[in-house]
C-alpha cells in the first residue's frame, strides 16, 4: 500500500535519513520504532510532504506521491496524527473533527463522526470544549480522531503514547487495534517498543537515519538486539 | 459646546472610526495569519478608489461599479500575496516585511506613473450624497450609511470565519501552518482568501473615503493606512472584533478631541501615533488581544 525507497533528507544541514526503506501492506499495523533522534519523525513528515526529500520515491497504492504537495498527498487517503498532537487549540472538539474531515461531503462526515465519537466517547461529551482546555490523553485521542475523520487508508501515528498515562495508553493502543480490525492500515511510530511490537504485525528498527532492523513483531520482541536496546534488558 | 455639536461630532466620529474599523480588520487578518504587517494594505484603500473611478466612467452606474471595484481590489490583493509575500513563506519575517514596504511604494508609485499626482475628483453618486436634519442636526447620509455598512460586513465576516469551513481553516492556520496541511488543506488558498477578504473590507473603506473626501491621488492610503494599522494594535492585532473596536475608538477619541480642545486641531493626525506608542507601551497585547505564549 505505502512503499519507501531509498529515502534521503538532509535536515538542517545534518543527514537525518540515510537511504531508508519501508513497506506498509494494506491492513496492517507497521510500527518505526527506535531511540530519540533516531529520524521516525523526519520519515513521517518526508512521507507526507512537509520536509523535502534530497533522493528517494514514495509510492501509494500504485502512484508515486514523491513530490506533491502536502494536501494532495492527504486526499490520496492518508492521515496523520503528529508528534506532539497538535490539535488547534483555539478551535472547539468538534470543530478540529470538521477540519479533519474538510474534504469529505456532509453526509460522510456525519457517518465518521458517529464512528470516531464510538471509539472515543469522551470526545463526544467534550464536543463544545475548547480543544486547548482538554487534558494531554483527551487531547491525544482528539489529535487521532481528527486524523481518523477524513476516511483515511493509511493512518500516520506519531509517538501517540508520547507523555500520556499508562492507562491512557493502554487506551489508545486499544483504538489503534479497532481502527485496523475495522479496514484502517497503520504506519505506528514509537519510542515505546514495547507496546509498539506487540500490537504490530511487522516492525523496523531505525538507527541514526538507517534501518537497521526488521521483521514481524513478534519475532522483534524476542530478538536479543531489541530488547538490550530498546525493552530495557 | 452644544449638545447639538456635540451630537454631530459624536455620530461624525462613530463614521470616521468606522472606516478605519474597516481597513484594520484587514490589517489584523492577514497579521493573524502570516504574522505580517502588510504596509502595502492601506494603498488598496486608493487603488479601490481609482477603479471605483475607472467603474463609474465606463457603467455610470454606483450600483455596478462599486461592487466591481470591491471584487478588483480583492483580486489585486490575493496578487499582492501571490508575488510579493508567497515566495517568501519559508524566510525570516524582517524579509517579509520589508516586501511589504517594497510593495507599498511600488502600488503608490504605479499609479503615480499611470494617473499622474493631479488629484481626481470622485464622482459621488446621489444616494451617498445627500443630507439629513434630525432636529437641529444635519447629517450627510454617508455619514450615517459608513458605520452601518461596516457593520454588515463585519457580521458577514464573522459568519464566514466563524461558521464556514473556509473560516475555520483559516482560524486554525492562524496558530499552525503545518497541521493545517496535515488536514489536507490547501494552505495557499486559504491565506489567499485572507486576502481577499480583508481587501474587499479595505476596497468597502476606500469607496467611502473617497466620497467623504473625494479627492483621489496615489497617496491617499498613506494616512488612513497607517491610522488603521494603530486601531488594530489598539484593539489587540490578530481579533478582528478588536480591529473593529479599536477602529472605532479611535476614530471617536480623534473627532471628540478636537471637538472638545479645538486647540489641538492641528494634532489631530499625531494622537494615532500617541495611542500606538501609549498602547505598545503599557498594553502591547491591545484591548481585545490574547497573550500568546510561543
Amino acid at each position: 500500500m505505502l512503499r519507501v525507497d531509498d529515502l534521503h533528507v538532509y535536515y538542517g544541514g545534518i543527514h537525518a535519513l540515510k537511504g531508508i526503506h519501508l513497506e506498509v501492506n494494506e491492513g496492517r499495523i507497521v510500527t518505526l520504532i527506535g531511540a530519540n533522534g533516531a529520524g521516525k519523525t523526519t520519515a513521517i513528515r518526508a512521507i507526507v510532504g512537509l520536509l523535502k526529500l534530497n533522493a528517494g520515491s514514495i509510492v501509494f497504492r500504485g502512484s508515486n506521491i514523491t513530490d506533491l504537495p502536502t494536501h494532495q498527498i492527504i486526499r490520496q487517503g492518508i492521515a496523520v496524527s503528529p508528534e506532539g498532537r497538535h490539535v488547534f487549540q483555539n478551535l472547539s472538539v468538534f470543530e478540529n473533527l470538521e477540519l479533519g474531515a474538510y474534504n469529505l461531503r456532509t453526509a460522510e462526515f456525519q457517518e465518521q463522526l458517529e464512528w470516531v465519537f464510538s471509539l472515543f466517547p469522551r470526545l463526544q461529551e467534550r464536543r463544545v470544549q475548547v480543544a486547548g482546555t482538554l487534558s494531554g490523553g483527551e487531547q491525544q485521542m482528539l489529535a487521532f480522531g481528527r486524523a481518523l475523520m477524513s476516511r483515511p487508508k493509511l493512518v500516520l501515528l506519531d509517538e501517540p503514547s508520547l507523555g500520556l498515562a499508562p492507562l491512557v495508553v493502554q487506551e489508545v493502543f486499544r483504538a489503534i487495534e479497532e481502527v485496523n480490525r475495522q479496514g484502517a492500515t497503520i504506519l505506528l511510530i514509537e519510542q515505546n517498543a514495547m507496546a509498539a511490537l506487540t500490537i504490530a504485525h511487522y516492525g523496523y528498527v531505525l538507527e541514526t537515519g538507517k534501518v537497521v532492523l526488521e521483521g514481524p513483531g513478534a519475532k522483534l520482541l524476542k530478538d536479543e538486539q531489541v530488547r538490550k536496546a530498546y525493552l530495557g534488558e | 459646546m452644544t449638545n447639538t455639536i456635540f451630537l454631530q461630532q459624536l455620530v461624525n466620529g462613530v463614521s470616521v472610526g468606522s472606516l478605519y474599523a474597516l481597513v484594520a480588520i484587514g490589517y489584523t487578518m492577514v497579521y493573524g495569519i502570516l504574522r505580517l504587517i502588510n504596509f502595502a494594505h492601506g494603498d488598496l484603500l486608493m487603488v479601490a478608489a481609482y477603479a471605483a473611478i475607472f467603474g463609474m466612467g465606463i457603467f455610470s452606474n454606483s450600483w455596478i461599479a462599486f461592487p466591481l471595484a470591491i471584487i478588483i481590489t480583492g483580486c489585486i490583493g490575493i496578487l499582492l500575496d501571490r508575488t510579493a509575500y508567497k515566495p517568501l513563506r519559508n524566510a525570516p519575517r524582517i524579509s517579509l516585511l520589508i516586501s511589504a514596504i517594497g510593495a507599498s511604494f511600488l502600488l503608490e508609485n504605479l499609479f503615480l506613473v499611470i494617473f499622474g499626482g493631479v488629484p481626481k475628483p470622485f464622482p459621488r453618486p446621489d444616494f451617498f450624497a445627500s443630507v439629513i436634519d434630525i432636529g437641529a442636526l444635519r447629517i450627510p447620509v454617508l455619514t450615517i450609511y459608513a458605520p452601518i455598512i461596516t457593520i454588515l460586513l463585519f457580521l458577514g465576516l464573522l459568519y464566514i470565519v466563524y461558521r464556514t469551513k473556509a473560516g475555520k481553516a483559516m482560524r486554525a492556520a492562524s496558530r499552525d501552518f503545518e497541521t493545517t496541511r496535515l488536514m489536507g488543506i490547501n494552505l495557499d488558498r486559504i491565506i489567499a482568501l485572507t486576502f481577499l477578504l480583508g481587501s474587499c473590507l479595505a476596497a468597502a473603506g476606500g469607496i467611502m473615503w473617497a466620497m467623504k473626501y473625494p479627492q483621489v491621488n496615489p497617496f491617499m492610503g498613506i494616512f488612513p493606512g497607517i491610522k488603521a494599522f494603530v486601531a488594530a494594535v489598539l484593539g489587540g492585532i490578530g481579533n478582528i472584533t478588536g480591529a473593529l473596536v479599536g477602529g472605532f475608538l479611535l476614530g471617536l477619541g480623534e473627532i471628540m478631541i478636537v471637538a472638545l480642545m479645538p486647540e489641538l486641531a492641528q494634532y489631530r493626525d499625531a494622537l494615532a501615533f500617541v495611542i500606538l506608542i501609549l498602547v505598545l507601551l503599557f498594553r502591547p497585547r491591545g484591548i481585545m488581544g490574547e497573550t500568546i505564549v510561543e
